[in-house]
């Protein structure tokens, strides 16, 4: 239950000659401190921290925790970030000793187990892509497009092609432009057609001798599977480029379709999405990328391989063509092991079942939601779908409805769907409910919206209601940031 | 199935509001010759007992450092973890939130976010902190895309090296495909013959790999005078000692925080810290809480400055990253707060103190020499005149003891050396058993 006395910042809980832990007498002899390193290298105090005890610590960061939402405590339609619940006996086996207290420089004789869970991970990931080659060490998923265009950008130098152009469609992640940017790509976007798929002719206006890849999310950002994909890879790869795949939307095909069986020769997954590594208030993810055999040579190093002769797992260099690494030791290997232990309490017949309910429960809120919002890209969706509030717009008169939406359902205990995404919908809400809700929360959630989009606009726009705080000013801090806590500064 | 709830009975009636036959029917948008026409080939399902055997089995393959005494380093160090990181950190508001878009509802993380930006201020001495990256990696990398983009030079970047190997060969890797000459030097004095004015930034490391304090600001004077900015990498413990960056003229402060408050995790996730001076805030890659006030004048927190970031300047954007470590940001603001500055004055005198006795042990040894005269840290390296690292290692994990990293690994000229970290964990007994086992 949330403490209304607990509104100060750590700082101000301060007092000096407090602390908050002893640590053991120097058990070994001790020099003066300047003998060792010479006094211009020192700092003369403390470091300025906040002086506060283990059980002040204790209250303040359980105060604060109860100020979240979160999906342990409330429906979270986050749409394109699959807030699935986050099975508790991952979060215990991750933390194990056997699995948590390994050094990344320990011999690898001493970490088979270890070794060998990434290497089955790897395998698995690959069957699961229809992509065979696979590096987990990209941080994020934002991180595995930039690993697999850097990829890209070796494998066409390689051949000796100048291809200077990435492409992906107007309802791309936002991610896709700007990790194109820093692999080195000029980028090109294509429109999507008014039933939200690729506009093929405008993208063949766009493909030649320049193209080096065109990144699609399939399902898409709409929620709609694009039936024209493997057009669009023949396409692509009849001028000599590439498609890579956005994986952020896997929750809605596993076991179904496979990328690498309708034309993608490179993709992420985020295993913090799809197989449930918590979202850890905005991560840690990460994002382990496959891609075809014709690519495994340039793939980040290094990856983890089986010595058939001597039966033991090890960490493989690759090739002299892989781009090198992107990230320090082996990657974010604490989300890799939940989703190992993810995928293997699924097993084949489970993850295909995860991807059927997640898409039967996208449908049936849609359903739901039809009756009093628009919906752009019809009856039928994946994993996630679009709602548009422009109708209420009409209505009310309010500016932005859908903004209004999302603040009143928090007044209700609801997280609300992301709005205004992708940008090619007017009043976007955009909806994944994921497959570990039951009906009655989907209900529960429709019924609230429902009445909302009949409450006044007043209420709307004045709303969330009931919150510790409402519609904060986000032109203030971005135009006088203040983004540290000084003394006095209040 | 485990977490899914709707029974046959509910998915009927959802079938029927959807107005659809079965659940395939809802995949007919993707042509048949698309689907997958077999199971996937992947292991069958286990059950949480089955599950929790197997993961005890590949656990059990694996020497834990709970069980063994660790003086492996090189970027990744066993230091002490209070309890209440562990406990606050399991709080399912805080591990199974997502990114605060919607401030009213994560005033928790927010706030968090914004002390751990202040706390990381305080700490090396900078202006301004961003809400984390992945890691100390790539955080060197984007503080290097930063400053060139800062510079407005982007035809030569300076790496020490000494700069831990990893970091370097991320740097190689991001700077191939762009395009941008990488210039290694051995140490800062050969810094002057390779500095001029096409220069966009230094990378320095201190404590540097092999444990050395390098002259940060002398470094600093020299790197302004050619007009580049000066990128430090730092061990964020060393600075419960150590003269802050702030206050030693760095431009951009980058540092691995696993240190604070995280386990080793075999190399992950870990936490990419990032500072900087203020002029330089609006190029800032990552997150940023900012304070600000509600409809109602009261004090709160929202994401702030998003303009710099992907998800609204898309391909014009200052980096494409779009998470931040928030869970380990969090583990380092509990950390940080519970220590205080007597905890760090006192974990980094620790560490200083014991570092020195075991080097001091070791060299005192026939068989090892120190190689340089730097001051140094919590980790330093000695030579084995017999040449034989691999021996020594093999040695030593007999009697349960990881005794440092082998430098071969990265250079070869040092391939007779060990790199030894000694933390506030270690006791005078495991030292002097090191020392023993080492030297018999």
């Amino acid at each position: 239950m949330r403490n209304k006395h607990a509104t100060q910042l750590i700082f101000e809980l301060s007092t000096t000659g407090r602390n908050g832990v002893v640590l053991p007498e120097c058990d070994v002899p001790t020099r003066d401190v300047d003998q060792l390193v010479p006094a211009s290298l020192l700092q003369s105090d403390c470091p300025p921290l906040p002086e506060v005890t283990e059980p002040e610590v204790i209250r303040h960061f359980t105060n604060l925790s109860t100020l979240n939402m979160s999906v342990d405590t409330h429906f979270y339609p986050l749409g394109s970030c699959t807030m699935k619940y986050n099975p508790k006996r991952n979060e215990r086996i991750a933390g194990w000793d056997g699995f948590a207290q390994l050094h990344p420089y320990q011999s690898e004789s001493s970490l088979q187990g270890m070794l060998r869970l990434l290497s089955e991970l790897q395998q698995m990931l690959g069957e699961i892509s229809g992509l065979p080659a696979v590096s987990l060490q990209p941080a994020a998923g934002a991180h595995g497009e930039l690993a697999a265009l850097m990829v890209a950008s070796a494998f066409f130098k390689q051949r000796g092609e100048n291809r200077t152009k990435v492409l992906a469609p107007d309802s791309a992640h936002g991610t896709n432009p700007a990790s194109a940017r820093m692999a080195g790509f000029d980028f090109i976007t294509i429109r999507s057609q008014a039933d939200g798929r690729v506009d093929l002719e405008h993208l063949k206006e766009n493909l030649g001798d320049e193209t080096a890849v065109f990144m699609i999310t399939n399902p898409s950002t709409l929620g709609l599977f694009d039936d024209q994909v493997q057009r669009i890879a023949d396409l692509v790869h009849e001028v000599g480029g590439l498609i890579y795949l956005d994986g952020a939307n896997m929750n809605a095909i596993l076991g179904v379709t496979r990328p690498g069986d309708f034309g993608a020769d490179m993709m992420h997954y985020n295993p913090h999405k799809t197989f449930s590594g918590p979202h850890g208030g905005g991560g840690p993810g990460a994002g382990p990328i496959c891609v075809t055999e014709t690519l495994r040579p340039y793939l980040p190093s290094p990856t983890v391989s089986f010595c058939n002769e001597s039966k033991t797992y090890y960490l493989d260099e690759g090739s002299e063509d892989s781009i090198g690494r992107v990230r320090s030791f082996f990657g974010n290997v604490g989300v890799l092991v939940r989703a190992y232990c993810y995928i293997r309490t699924h097993g084949p017949d489970g993850l295909k079942r995860v991807s059927e309910t997640a898409v039967l429960n996208a449908n049936y809120l849609l359903s739901r939601v039809k009756e009093f919002l628009d919906i752009p890209h019809g009856d039928r969706c994946m994993h996630e779908f679009v709602a548009s509030a422009a109708p209420v717009k009409e209505a009310t008169g309010l500016k932005q409805p859908a903004m209004d939406i999302a603040k009143r359902l928090l007044d209700y205990g609801f997280h609300p769907p992301t709005v205004y995404f992708p940008l090619t919908v007017p009043e976007g809400l955009m909806m994944e409910p994921t497959e570990t809700e039951s009906k009655q929360t989907l209900d529960a959630f429709a019924d609230t919206l429902r009445t909302i989009v009949q409450e006044t606009a007043e209420t709307l726009h004045h709303a969330p209601h009931t919150t510790i705080i409402r519609r904060p000013d986000e032109v203030m801090a971005a135009r006088k940031p203040m983004v540290k806590w000084t003394e006095n500064a209040d | 199935m485990p977490y899914t709830y709707n029974t046959p009975a509910q998915q009927e009636e959802m079938l029927q509001a959807i107005g659809a036959d079965s659940v395939d029917q809802l995949f007919d948008v993707i042509p048949d010759s698309m689907k997958l026409d077999r199971p996937l080939n992947i292991p069958p399902a286990l059950g949480e007992l089955e599950l929790t055997s197997h993961m005890q089995e590949l656990a059990r393959q694996n020497t834990n450092i709970t069980e063994n005494t660790c003086f492996l380093g090189a970027g990744s160090y066993d230091h002490f973890v209070p309890a209440v990181v562990d406990t606050l950190a399991a709080r399912g508001e805080f591990y199974t939130s997502y990114t605060p878009y919607q401030p009213e509802v994560s005033q928790g993380n927010l706030q968090v976010m914004f002390e751990y930006q202040t706390l990381i201020c305080q700490l090396t001495g900078m202006d301004v902190s961003n809400a984390s990256l992945y890691d100390g990696g790539s955080a060197a990398v984007e503080a290097m895309l930063m400053a060139i983009s800062i510079t407005r030079r982007n035809s030569k970047i300076i790496v020490l090296e000494s700069v831990h190997p990893e970091y370097r060969q991320i740097i190689k890797t991001y700077f191939a495909t762009i395009g941008t000459k990488v210039v290694t030097v051995s140490d800062a004095s050969d810094l002057q013959s390779v500095l001029d004015q096409s220069t966009a930034a230094v990378l320095v490391q201190s404590p540097n790999f092999f444990g050395g304090i390098e002259d940060i600001q002398t470094v600093a004077e020299q790197v302004h005078e050619a007009g580049a900015l000066l990128v430090c990498s730092i061990d964020p413990i060393s600075l419960g000692l150590l003269k802050r960056p702030g206050d030693a003229g760095v431009d951009i402060v980058v540092a691995e925080g696993q240190s604070l408050g995280t386990p080793l995790l075999y190399g992950g996730p870990y936490l990419g810290i990032m500072a900087c001076r203020e002029e330089f805030v609006r190029r800032l890659p990552g997150r940023l809480a900012g304070q600000t006030v509600d409809e109602d004048g009261k004090r709160c927190w929202v994401l702030t400055l998003q303009t710099r970031e992907q998800h609204i300047r898309r391909e014009k954007a200052t980096s494409n990253i779009c998470t931040n470590q928030g869970l380990f940001a969090l583990r380092a603001a509990i950390y940080l707060s519970v220590m205080g500055p007597t905890g760090m004055r006192d974990v980094a005198t620790l560490c200083l103190q014991k570092a020195h006795y075991a080097q001091q042990k070791l060299t005192q040894l026939d068989r090892f020499e120190s190689i340089g005269d730097q001051p140094f840290f919590k980790e330093f390296v000695i030579r084995d005149k017999q040449n034989d690292i691999a021996g020594l290692l093999r040695k030593a994990a007999d009697f349960n003891l990881l005794a440092g990293v082998d430098l071969g690994r990265w250079y070869p000229q040092l391939e007779d050396c060990l790199l030894v970290a000694v933390t506030e964990k270690r006791t005078i007994h495991e030292i002097d058993q090191l020392v023993e086992v080492l030297g018999s």
